[in-house]
């Protein structure tokens, strides 16, 4: 084994690089019922790199410029999903939407995403949104006695529902669809993409239930297939095929 | 201002917490409080496996388990602890499997299990295939699953509401847990929970520095809760940084790649941890590989113009593997550097990852007052509790295994003693501290900025008590503590209002931080050794003579009210395992 040697070693110094940074604008839409009663558009220029994300953007305007700008975040990689919002008039995860890839020699709008009530500045009333996951029995189901080990499970039919596994409740599936904006009462694509989770589990024995569940008026059958759930998805989760199987399945009875 | 009474109330809702709460709800009426809507929590972060000697794949058993994890956290482990979690393990895998968690499955559909650091068989002959695992997506599959069972079994949380104060009341000389005090987001207002049992469990601190793998929101709020009640603090010199993060963005790039055949290699494409870890190689524990990638840079055989990262090579393995096995963190090389992992290595560079120390429990989670005196009333799991099952080193996979084991613990013996236990009378005027400090801050018109004290102390910290310490560099970060924390008096908000004010709470959580940080570095001066995760350059060896031992921190305040932290030593449990010299 080699004795490591602590002495610090001069690094060579690098080229003077041009200076990475960009002036961007950002318009973010702002409310906050405490100061007044309507919501406004506000423009913050941001020095930044552009291949920082927008949620970095979000951050200086917040630390450096105006404190009372008001958003959620947290695991800051996209995989708590906190930050989904309206960016240049698409559903995304600040934290995973890099200023580069959005024309920033142009204003960069920032809005909440729509379908709920705005609270504060980027923060909408999550509540109905989990009401509807709590609603389809996001849950496993089974009966019987338990087995003393695992159960078995081939890894095909693992991977029969592995896509729908990955949702993180961000709700921008949700909040882009069309009849959900329209129609407050429907289950929306997040609700669904999680009954397809257990409705595919070979595990599960609860499908018809949760089938039955998504065959009501404000269920599956309100989808219009306009993809826009698909598109918005930040971890790529093809929210309409999961759609259409379950609809399938509501035909069929099988699953 | 509200006041609940519940048997049990737990705070924060990620693993370990809802671990806890399935258990106690069945048992108590219990309520859980959360910075964050659960499935927000970091344990989603998580990414390559939680340990279970299972044997699914090839010979392992829990003893086994036993002793690396002993190993692994450099014979500060307390070994009934760490052969109570390798035991439960396999118990606490197969729970989740019950409840639905959505494992990746052998050929024969039993639960597959793959390679992690200083997993090893037989005591440390060759790495041994002992995570579950599902993708690189373990800790995002055990957060939903578990709450999705919380959903099942009508837990009732309180989303978004900030536990800022613990309540303790002297009964008959005795600390005991009264309750908490809690900020709702929403609207402002000030909640106390009056509840006969408390059980923290609301994770780590990591967020005191700049690189980082650590949520913004992981900022030490139930430590320092406890902490200024009084009671102690465990170890909180030693902190994980875990070998491979994203370079300067600290995104965490799970071990299981290393798992998977991906390896380390330098400026000059070697594969250099042969030359520090013979035989584990590129799966040595975490702090042994941190140090050989530091090592390697300071050397000059870093990567980059500046020579400041070393690269984790995927390119060899196929790319069906990395679609299958590791999806994530190769997507977040191409989203955040632009990198094709299929073709080219990653840049990368350690990330302050996980706190070894925290509050004190015994084995059953109950919260200590000092080395022996349980507090009647409260418990802790997870990242922010120190029972000790890491002692001076983690190794990867066991603190998704912790959260379940310890959770599932602390939740039904917390509930346990609500059944038979009383509440305890709340204190006079129980939520004038929270109530203190938030009208403090919102009247505030101080000069200081939360942002800039915030950036000066993740300076300080990622340079003075990261990979790398020594007498001066601790000095320097406690002076620079000290500076920071007076500051911290004079600092000022902006959003004065009421309604989701997170100007105002990233001010209380910068409070914390700066309270934890100052813990850290005095626990780090006064160990004059190298063990584990805290490595001082002017003690270089293990010191089981005077230091194998674990630090108690402890806030005093004096008669003119300064405050200062006092250290006291607590002995580690030894069962069967005599300390060795560590080598992988």
């Amino acid at each position: 084994m080699a004795t490591p040697v602590m002495d610090k070693v001069e690094a060579e110094s690098p080229e003077p690089a041009d200076s990475p940074y960009i002036t961007a604008t950002f318009r973010i839409r702002r409310f906050n019922p405490e100061a007044a009663a309507e919501a406004y558009w506000e423009d913050f220029q941001v020095e930044i790199d552009p291949k920082e994300r927008v949620l970095d953007a979000l951050h200086k305007i917040k630390w450096d410029m105006d404190g009372t700008l008001t958003f959620r975040r947290s695991c800051a990689h996209g995989i708590c999903g906190s930050d989904a919002m309206r960016i240049n008039g698409r559903n995304r995860l600040a934290c995973k939407t890099l200023i580069k890839d959005l024309a920033p020699e142009k204003p960069i709008t920032v809005e909440p995403i729509k379908g709920l009530t705005v609270q504060k500045d980027l923060i909408v009333d999550m509540e109905p949104f989990f009401q509807a996951y709590r609603d389809v029995m996001p849950f496993l189901v089974s009966h019987g006695n338990e087995p003393t080990r695992e159960r078995l499970q081939s890894a095909a039919d693992r991977e029969r529902f592995d896509d729908t596994t990955k949702c993180i409740l961000c709700a921008a599936c949700t909040s882009s669809c069309p009849v959900y904006w329209n129609d407050g009462q429907y289950f929306g694509p997040a609700a669904i993409v999680n009954a397809h989770r257990f409705i595919f589990d070979s595990r599960d024995e609860a499908g018809e239930q949760r089938l039955e569940i998504l065959n009501d008026r404000d269920g599956v059958w309100r989808c219009r297939t306009t993809f826009n759930c698909t598109d918005a998805c930040p971890r790529g989760i093809e929210v309409t095929k999961a759609i259409q199987e379950v609809k399938r399945a509501l035909i069929t009875r099988r699953f | 201002m509200q006041i609940h009474k519940y048997d049990t109330v737990i705070v924060g809702a990620g693993g370990a917490g809802m671990r806890a709460a399935i258990e106690a709800t069945k048992r108590s009426r219990t309520a859980v409080l959360t910075k964050l809507y659960p499935t927000r929590s970091h344990t989603g972060a998580a990414q390559g496996g939680m340990a279970a000697a299972l044997a699914n794949v090839e010979e392992d058993n829990w003893e086994w388990h036993t002793f690396d994890t002993i190993k692994g956290g450099d014979y500060l482990v307390d070994q009934d602890a760490a052969e109570i979690l390798a035991k439960e393990a396999i118990d606490a895998v197969l729970d989740l499997e019950k409840m639905g968690l959505p494992f990746n499955r052998t050929p024969q559909g039993r639960i597959d299990q793959r390679r992690f650091g200083g997993h090893s068989r037989n005591h440390g002959e060759a790495p041994v295939r002992r995570a579950c695992y599902a993708a690189d997506r373990t800790g995002h599959m055990i957060l939903q699953t578990l709450y999705q069972n919380c959903v099942k079994e009508g837990v009732e949380f309180f989303n978004e509401f900030y536990v800022l104060d613990q309540l303790i009341v002297e009964v008959d000389g005795v600390k005991r847990s009264a309750g908490v005090v809690a900020y709702e987001l929403a609207t402002g207002e000030i909640h106390v929970f009056q509840a006969k049992a408390v059980v923290y469990a609301s994770g780590g601190n990591g967020k005191f520095f700049k690189v980082t793998s650590n949520a913004h929101t992981l900022t030490g709020d139930g430590q320092a809760s406890v902490f200024r009640r009084g009671l102690p603090l465990e170890d909180m010199e030693f902190f994980q940084f875990h070998p491979t993060g994203i370079w300067r963005m600290g995104i965490l790039l799970t071990e299981g790649a290393r798992g998977e055949g991906g390896i380390l290699r330098n400026k000059d494409g070697e594969r250099f941890m042969e030359k520090y870890a013979p035989v584990m190689k590129d799966l040595a524990s975490r702090d042994v590989v941190s140090r050989a990638i530091y090592t390697e840079i300071r050397e000059g055989r870093g990567c980059g113009p500046e020579g400041d990262h070393v690269y984790l090579d995927l390119t060899h393995l196929p790319p069906e593997q990395l679609d299958a096995k590791l999806p994530d963190i190769t997507e977040f090389a191409r989203t955040y550097l632009g990198i094709e992992p299929y073709t080219d290595p990653i840049p990368i560079q350690p990330t302050a990852h996980y706190a070894m120390g925290g509050i004190p429990t015994n084995v059953r989670g109950e919260v200590l007052a000092d080395n022996t005196t349980v507090v009647p009333g409260l418990y802790a799991a997870g990242e922010v509790a120190c029972v000790s099952v890491h002692g001076a080193n983690r190794l990867g996979t066991n603190s998704l295994l912790d959260i379940n084991v310890f959770g599932r613990r602390a939740g039904i013996a917390a509930a346990e003693y609500a059944a038979t236990a009383d509440h305890v009378e709340l204190p006079e005027d129980p939520e004038a501290f929270v109530v203190g400090e938030v009208e403090r801050l919102r009247d505030a018109s101080g000069r200081e900025r939360v942002a800039e004290l915030r950036r000066e102390l993740q300076e300080t910290m990622d340079k003075n008590v990261m990979v790398f310490r020594t007498e001066q560099t601790i000095k320097e970060a406690v002076e620079k503590l000290a500076e920071l924390r007076a500051r911290y008096k004079n600092v000022s908000i902006q959003d004065k209002g009421r309604r989701f004010n997170t100007d105002l709470l990233e001010a209380i959580e910068l409070g914390n931080l700066l309270d934890l940080a100052e813990v850290m570095a005095i626990s780090a001066l006064a160990r004059k050794e190298s063990r584990g995760g805290h490595y001082r350059e002017d003690y270089p060896n293990r010191d089981d003579v005077n230091f194998m031992r674990h630090t108690m921190a402890y806030r005093e305040v004096g008669d003119d009210g300064t405050e200062t932290v006092r250290l006291d030593y607590k002995p580690v449990v030894q069962t069967r395992y005599q300390p060795m010299e560590r080598k992988y």
